[in-house]
């Protein structure tokens, strides 16, 4: 006996599809004036981009002046890169001091390593949690110092675009793992674990991040007792992890209730028992639903951490506001706004290409 | 093959009942099952013949009365139920196999994590169950990647894997394709000839006559009539037996 297979028998004869067409004037007419709407939204087009390149590249190139001594040699009709050249390191590194700057930027060349080594799905597992393990302690005594012969900095020092990386890294790693036990403690059938997810889910979303730092920075060392202080930057980073985790519980919880009862109930019929199964065969397709959304939270958090600046702390937005009060450069928001929006850009738009790698690697061999 | 009535049932229901909201879905079932005999349950949809099955894994939870699976009462005592899903090996209709893993993987999973056997020596045992069931070169595929009838192989053979005393199939062919049926079935067949313990819910009523050791009745929520395969399908005593079998066999 062996396995049916009808179409074996009978040699059918090759067809290919037929050839799309190809060249270049093909292509137009067949993408951009296949109709009178699609013509007329073309040349629509051509024609907004025509009034809005040249002025632009005018501005940013052209006429950009590029070295200058103080804010008032680089007026003119183009943008003041110079102001850049000034104070970029500022708006990179804020109050540091000035000669160690060499550590924060260490800092965020760990950071972005560590991130890329994330994409390769080798490393995946104990190596890759070893791997940031020793990449944020090496981080902490770059920023902290105090040994190795590097001075002591404190944490109100560390500013701009290490701040940011931290706030948003650190605050995903913690607010991930609890995201999914809030996620799983929703769906719980035990009524105090699920009242408490509710509760603390709704009501984190139910107030506005300014909010919750404020309570972290004003109101929490109030309820501690006297003598006892927390660093601010740490009270910070907890309220952005606290409330970053209710978002993705939601999202996280949205995948676990589109894994079919099936699964559930195969993973019982093999004895697999509550965490297995969660571990082996819930949270794996439930996370791979939902990476659109998941990292489309996690990009909106990374902006998120520009918030910080109302409770004191300078990330990459708030030393690009304090570099734009110096007296000598004044007026330069453009550039300094572009120089920082080119930065967030940079690392959202990683973020999203990489949600691409991620979704491409996890419906592999899915409905092939 | 005749069956020794001295021996001890490995299944017991006694009394067994449930309800759905307001809906009793079975009613007072008494059901003895001995090591290596072939049960096949029949009957209209919604005869409560899946739920009964579903009963003895604990998939869904009886009401009243008594289940006991190789000595041990199911209860709500998670360690117990851990127990016997561990000797009870089920098929389900739309297979539900892991998807994000592959044949081999969905095959070694329970074998490596429940009876924590080496890697190594689950992979052997999955290959040695793959080719029982005629697929060994779809080891590295992943299920989505598979026809409804390799499926329901590698679902069997994922079962098979851990071992089981006991197998259930809850309606194992009704979801796939007429071509790919039997393919399944003569995987079922060799493993009742093996002298698997097998609770089979099914259609499949030539199947039935060849394996079954017992044939059992159920409609609405009852079972209505059991007995040795040759006189229930020659004579069925009860009325609705009768009527059904016209049905199910008349095309």
């Amino acid at each position: 006996m062996t396995d049916i297979d009808v179409t074996h028998d009978l040699p059918l004869p090759v067809e290919r599809p037929p050839r799309p067409t190809a060249g270049p004037i093909d292509w137009l007419r067949a993408n951009l004036f296949n109709s009178v709407l699609n013509t007329i939204l073309t040349l629509a087009a051509v024609y907004l981009l025509a009034v809005t390149i040249p002025p632009v590249i005018r501005w940013a190139v052209v006429d950009a002046i590029w070295h200058a001594d103080s804010g008032r040699a680089c007026r003119g009709d183009g943008a003041c890169w110079a102001f850049i050249a000034e104070k970029g390191r500022f708006i990179l590194f804020g109050r540091f001091p000035y000669e160690e700057h060499w550590r924060p930027l260490f800092a965020v060349v760990i950071f972005i390593a560590m991130i890329l080594a994330s994409c390769d799905r080798r490393l995946w597992g104990r190596r890759l949690a070893a791997l940031w393990l020793a990449g944020l302690a090496a981080v902490g005594v770059l920023m902290w110092g105090g040994i190795l012969g590097m001075s002591y900095v404190e944490t109100s020092l560390w500013n701009g675009l290490p701040l940011t990386l931290i706030l948003a890294v650190i605050g995903m790693i913690f607010a991930f793992p609890l995201a999914i036990l809030l996620a799983l403690g929703r769906r719980s059938q035990l009524p105090a674990v699920r009242a408490i997810c509710v509760g603390y889910i709704e009501l984190v979303r139910g107030v506005p991040l300014i909010t919750v730092l404020f309570m972290a920075s004003v109101m929490l060392p109030l309820f501690l007792p006297t003598g006892m202080t927390i660093d601010k930057l740490l009270r910070a980073q907890m309220a952005f992890t606290l409330f970053a985790a209710a978002y993705l519980a939601e999202i996280i919880r949205g995948g676990l209730q589109a894994i079919p009862r099936g699964q559930i109930e195969a993973a019982d019929s093999l004895g697999l028992g509550y965490w297995r199964r969660t571990r082996l065969i819930v949270l794996p397709q439930a996370l791979a639903m939902v990476i659109p959304p998941l990292v489309n939270s996690f990009i909106g958090a990374f902006k998120n951490t520009s918030l910080v600046i109302i409770i004191g702390l300078f990330d990459l937005l708030g030393t690009a506001n304090a570099a734009l009060t110096d007296a000598n450069w004044q007026g330069f928001y453009i550039e300094a706004y572009v120089f920082t929006a080119a930065i967030y850009f940079t690392f959202c738009f990683f973020m999203s290409r990489y949600s691409q790698m991620l979704e491409r690697e996890f419906n592999k061999g899915r409905q092939q | 093959m005749t069956v020794l009535p001295e021996e001890a049932p490995i299944i017991e229901l006694r009394g067994v009942d449930k309800w759905f909201g307001d809906f009793h879905v079975l009613r007072n079932i008494n059901l003895d099952v001995v090591r290596g005999e072939r049960v096949v349950v029949c009957g209209p949809s919604g005869s409560g013949k899946s739920t009964m099955i579903r009963c003895i894994n604990r998939l869904e939870e009886h009401q009243r009365g008594q289940i006991l699976v190789a000595g041990i009462e199911l209860t709500s005592d998670v360690k117990n139920i851990e127990a016997i899903r561990r000797e009870v090996g089920m098929v389900f209709q739309q297979f539900n196999l892991f998807p994000h893993l592959t044949v081999l993987e969905n095959l070694t999973l329970a074998p490596v994590w429940v009876r924590k056997l080496p890697k190594k020596e689950a992979e052997e045992t999955a290959r040695l169950y793959l080719e029982r069931v005629r697929i060994p070169e779809q080891a590295n595929k992943y299920p989505g990647q598979l026809s409804g009838g390799q499926q329901q192989r590698v679902a069997i053979a994922r079962s098979l894997c851990m071992k089981p005393e006991i197998m259930l199939f809850d309606e194992p062919t009704s979801a796939l394709d007429p071509e790919m049926i039997k393919e399944v079935l003569d995987v079922m067949i060799e493993l009742a000839e093996e002298g698997m313990t097998m609770v089979c819910v099914t259609h499949e009523m030539g199947f039935a006559r060849t394996v079954a050791d017992t044939m059992v009745f159920m409609d609405r929520g009852e079972i209505v009539e059991r007995g040795p395969p040759k006189e229930f399908f020659a004579n069925p005593r009860n009325d609705r037996t009768r009527l059904f079998l016209s049905q199910i066999l008349a095309h």
